[in-house]
């Protein structure tokens, strides 16, 4: 009954309305139509409403820009963050003065030329030099932008240093792994072809790095040290999104990739600056990976550096968690695995 | 009022019959080889996709401006595809937002754009009695046709039309398992595309030779229009580009269907490792962006060549810059090419090719940002003349700026590594490309109107139409820009799950509600549309005093254009307010010895040449 009545009233509206345009369109007709001339009361309207739009727009734009700056503009948590930031805004300056003053010159060109019957538009159809300088000033600009612009890009790309903390992170459907290289500093070979549902990360045990790599519940990495996320993907394309720390990077299957950065702030620190005791750090999926995509989140907590390290000195290996998988350590290397995993013989007799 | 509709209609239909009692109506309407119906026949059907495209985009738009809102009266429409709480299923959801963007990228900007006006404008503004081979345009939009009863179709199965964005990047879209979309969706989706580019290449070919041969006497490239320039420009650009994708396609097919692995490898997905290795999904990047960044440029391009004419004609000034427009437009030809990787600078490709890929984007700016200037310079001390058209193509100006000057953001790989698929990108690309383009096809619609259908569209309507279309769209994209820096990924359901992207629901309803009034605006386009073409009032011969041959036309010309001899050309086709001349305008088809008053130096040395040759032909036709 009430979904008739909203039909009912639409139908209503819709005869209005087109009631009132034959209305309008037969008295247009009985003054004699606008045949071959211009419609002056409805050029001016529109040379109006183009000023009034100009004014409107401009003080909206001005005002929420400035009103929300500290919605959107994200506090930068990371070294390359705030070198992405003075890039960021140059660019917004140089960007809005030609925004802003384009976009003045063609809305007030439209106001102020319109049609006049007595007025004739002017005939010029060329002017090379205004060309050059149109093509040339652009130019300029763009390449100190391009120029800057490419200093940061290598720098943030350039590849990790020696003593980085690898940390390797793995996307899959519908979540993230993290895997951490242990005590001896070095992530062990996987292969995809041994992944099974406790294995998530195919660690291939045939490798000595892999027997003291382990796989915390919670991410932790330190501040003020390079870190470098060794970015893998399991099945299809994701891509890692850590907005606080103007990082991203597409995990691709088959083909590492990796992001190397240093935090500047620990999770603490960001909650006593944003007062906000619940605040975290959190890791994002920007690729279209699938029904669950927009679930994929991944919280990471930034220690200080003796708190990481206590942190990660706690962390038990993944063999020691599950020594059913020595089994897949060849034999003349079980000794070795027990011995940095720290696994003893009476756990293992306690198991079988 | 119904009766004399009837009687309207009636006496239409008898006229045309008497007009044109050759044909059948098989011939005449379904398979013409006329290129005006066949542009008619792209314009009713690109219309019909951007009503579907646009209605799937308030769908998407319910879901991210009222997460809460309770869809159940749609069930009868949407069955299955709403949860049990009467929500948009998550999958769905993707599926909708991958169907908005091919349909509105290849079938209403590509083919409705590019196959309405290169069809319809160049035989008529170059002076050619049709194109050069009127069956493969007729084939052209019959594959265009088949296209979309495949894309179509893929709708309605049971697991839905391809649901991995636009791009389709595998191995999302190569497994089956991965999405539901990935299953028959996917494979209907490959083959509308094969069909699709079929239809290009076949209209592109021909647009290619009809402006290379088929131009009349006179009609030089320097004589050329500008609208012209771009079609052939966009045809040259799609013919290099399609064939790339059409590869990638069967590469996909190939990886999908066969078992190769092009773009697979090291996969464990659904409780099993597939066999696939040494595949690259990077490889498909690469080949889809080959095309893919072209075709920003093949929906960009027509519209800014229906724009240069629409601005010159309705500010009664020549373009400014005619030789700097057709640079312009060469130049971002040239380097469309060569631009791709800027899709992919955080895919894991190489730094020092983000770099180089980085340098040459901008440089692309750089026509971009003379065409701007030539505009603004264009509108100066004109006499503007604000038909509907005329809104459309300011508009359409201030989207360049606005849409353009955020590519500057993320052409730069460091500021691309934080925005990349964020809304940002969005607004950025449905600004300076798709708002874009729209209103480029629209302002086309209302100013070529008159010649394709004899009558005027309703210009108060066009102009509300305009206002409500300009307003609607800045507030539905602008406010993105800000939803993009706060970092918000693009393609997700929802974003609740995350602390750092929980706010700006405000902000996100203000755009969906933004959003529905922008599209309950264009039923007034449509209403007047098609009013227009049966009631409209009946159209001058050259209603906006045009300069172009078009207008020389018979107001409803028939098969062949002209009636007897096609007229030659003896000027560029910009003479507006040319000094000393009776009109504000001289078309392209009166002689320079004619206006001996208005003529420039140079002009005059080429009115005696002008006189020469006539009497020289005179002469040998004498003896």
């Amino acid at each position: 009954m009430f979904n008739l009545a909203i039909v009912l009233g639409v139908v209503l509206l819709l005869a209005i309305l087109f009631l009132i345009f034959r209305i309008s369109s037969l008295i247009s007709v009985a003054k004699g139509g606008d045949s071959g001339k211009v419609d002056k009361g409805s050029n001016r309207i529109n040379g109006a409403m183009f000023m009034i739009f100009l004014v409107v727009m401009g003080f909206l734009f001005f005002w929420y820009s400035f009103k929300d700056f500290e919605n959107y503009n994200l506090p930068v948590a990371s070294e390359h963050g705030s070198e992405y930031e003075f890039m960021f805004w140059v660019t917004m300056a140089v960007t809005g003065v030609i925004f802003v003053l384009t976009q003045i010159l063609l809305f007030y060109f439209s106001w102020k030329y319109q049609y006049k019957e007595d007025s004739r538009a002017l005939f010029y159809p060329e002017n090379n030099k205004l060309e050059v300088i149109w093509t040339f000033v652009p130019a300029i600009v763009l390449a100190i932008l391009v120029f800057t612009g490419w200093r940061v890009w290598t720098d943030v790309t350039a590849p990790a240093p020696e003593n980085t903390n690898n940390i390797e992170i793995m996307g899959y459907q519908f979540a993230w792994a993290v895997r951490y290289p242990g005590v001896d500093g070095e992530l062990g070979n996987s292969d995809y072809r041994v992944v099974d549902a406790t294995n998530a990360f195919g660690i291939d045990f045939s490798d000595k790095a892999a027997y003291d790599d382990f796989i915390p519940r919670e991410m932790h990495i330190p501040v003020g040290e390079p870190v470098t996320f060794n970015i893998r993907a399991r099945d299809v394309l994701h891509s890692v999104f850590a907005p606080h720390f103007r990082l991203k990077m597409d995990a691709v299957p088959g083909m590492p990739t990796s992001f190397t950065f240093t935090a500047t702030k620990t999770t603490e620190q960001m909650r006593e600056e944003l007062n906000d005791p619940d605040f975290n750090y959190e890791i994002a999926c920007t690729e279209i990976c699938g029904k669950g995509h927009f679930s994929m989140k991944l919280t990471m907590v930034v220690d200080e550096t003796e708190d990481y390290l206590k942190w990660y000195a706690e962390q038990e290996s993944f063999l020691k968690r599950n020594p059913e998988y020595l089994a897949n350590v060849p034999a003349d290397l079980k000794e070795l695995a027990m011995m940095k995993t720290g696994i003893d013989n009476k756990e293992l007799e306690k198991q079988n | 009022m119904s009766t004399t509709t009837e009687l309207n209609i009636g006496h239409d239909v008898h006229h045309d019959e008497h007009h044109d009692h050759k044909q059948s109506f098989i011939s005449k309407y379904i398979f013409s080889t006329d290129h005006k119906m066949i542009a008619k026949q792209y314009l009713v059907t690109g219309i019909f996709w951007g009503i579907i495209g646009v209605l799937m985009s308030v769908l998407f738009r319910v879901q991210l401006g009222f997460p809460g809102a309770n869809l159940e009266w749609l069930r009868p429409v949407l069955g299955g595809w709403l949860t049990e709480a009467g929500k948009i299923d998550p999958e769905f959801y993707l599926a909708l937002v991958t169907m908005h963007g091919t349909i509105m990228v290849f079938f209403v900007l590509t083919a409705g754009l590019s196959g309405t006006f290169s069809n319809y404008l160049i035989p008529l503004q170059i002076g050619a009695r049709d194109m050069a081979s009127g069956f493969m345009n007729m084939l052209s939009y019959w594959f265009f046709f088949i296209s979309s009863i495949v894309m179509l179709s893929s709708i309605f199965i049971e697991s839905g039309p391809a649901a991995g964005g636009w791009t389709v990047y595998p191995p999302l879209s190569a497994l089956p398992q991965a999405i539901q979309g990935s299953q028959l969706g996917m494979t209907l989706w490959l083959v509308a595309m094969v069909f699709f580019i079929v239809s290009i290449l076949l209209g592109g070919i021909n647009y290619i030779t009809t402006v290379i041969n088929l131009r009349t006497e006179g009609m030089t490239f320097t004589r050329l229009p500008l609208t012209i320039w771009s079609f052939f420009l966009t045809a040259v650009i799609g013919l290099l580009s399609f064939p790339v994708l059409f590869a990638a396609a069967l590469l996909l097919v190939f990886d999908r269907s066969f078992g190769t692995s092009f773009y697979l490898s090291d996969i464990y997905i659904g409780g099993e490792a597939l066999p696939n290795m040494g595949g690259s999904p990077i490889l498909y990047q690469h080949l889809f962006w080959f095309l893919g960044h072209p075709e920003v440029y093949i929906v960009l391009l027509p519209a800014l060549g229906i724009t240069s004419e629409i601005i010159a004609t309705n500010s009664r000034k020549p373009i400014f810059g005619y030789r700097a427009m057709i640079g312009s437009m060469l130049g971002i030809t040239v380097l469309s090419f060569v631009v791709w990787a800027h899709h992919m600078f955080v895919s894991g490709l190489n730094p020092f090719l983000g770099s180089v890929f980085m340098f040459l984007t901008l440089i692309i700016a750089v026509p971009s940002a003379v065409k701007v200037f030539n505009y603004i310079t264009t509108l100066w001390k004109g006499n503007i003349i604000f038909t509907p058209a005329t809104l459309f193509s300011i508009g359409l100006v201030s989207f360049f700026i606005s849409g353009g000057l955020t590519g500057i953001f993320l052409g730069n790989s460091v500021i691309d590594i934080q925005l990349h698929d964020t809304y940002f990108v969005v607004a950025h690309f449905h600004l300076v490309m798709g708002s874009l383009s729209i209103f480029g096809l629209l302002a086309g619609i209302y100013h070529w109107f008159p010649k394709m259908f004899g009558r005027m569209m309703d210009a108060k309507l066009g102009h509300i139409h305009f206002w409500m279309t300009f307003i609607g769209v800045y507030l539905i994209f602008f406010p993105m820009h800000y939803i993009g820096i706060a970092g918000f990924p693009r393609r997700y359901y929802s974003w609740t799950n995350f602390d750092a992207f929980s706010g700006y629901t405000d902000l996100n309803m203000f755009v969906s509600i933004a959003a529905f009034v922008t599209v309950a605006a264009q039923f007034i386009f449509l209403f007047n549309f098609f009013y227009s073409m049966y009631r409209g009032k009946k159209a001058p011969q050259n209603p906006w005093n045009s300069n172009t041959l078009e207008w020389t036309a018979p107001i409803e010309p028939g098969h062949g254009n002209w009636v007897g001899e096609i007229p030659k050309v003896y000027r560029w086709p910009y003479d507006y307010s040319k000094p000393g001349a009776k009109d504000d305008f001289i078309p392209q088809h009166v002689p320079l010895s004619t206006t001996p008053e208005s003529n420039l130096p140079h002009e005059q040395e080429l009115a005696k040449q002008e006189q020469l040759n006539t009497s020289a032909h005179a002469k040998t036709t004498e003896s």
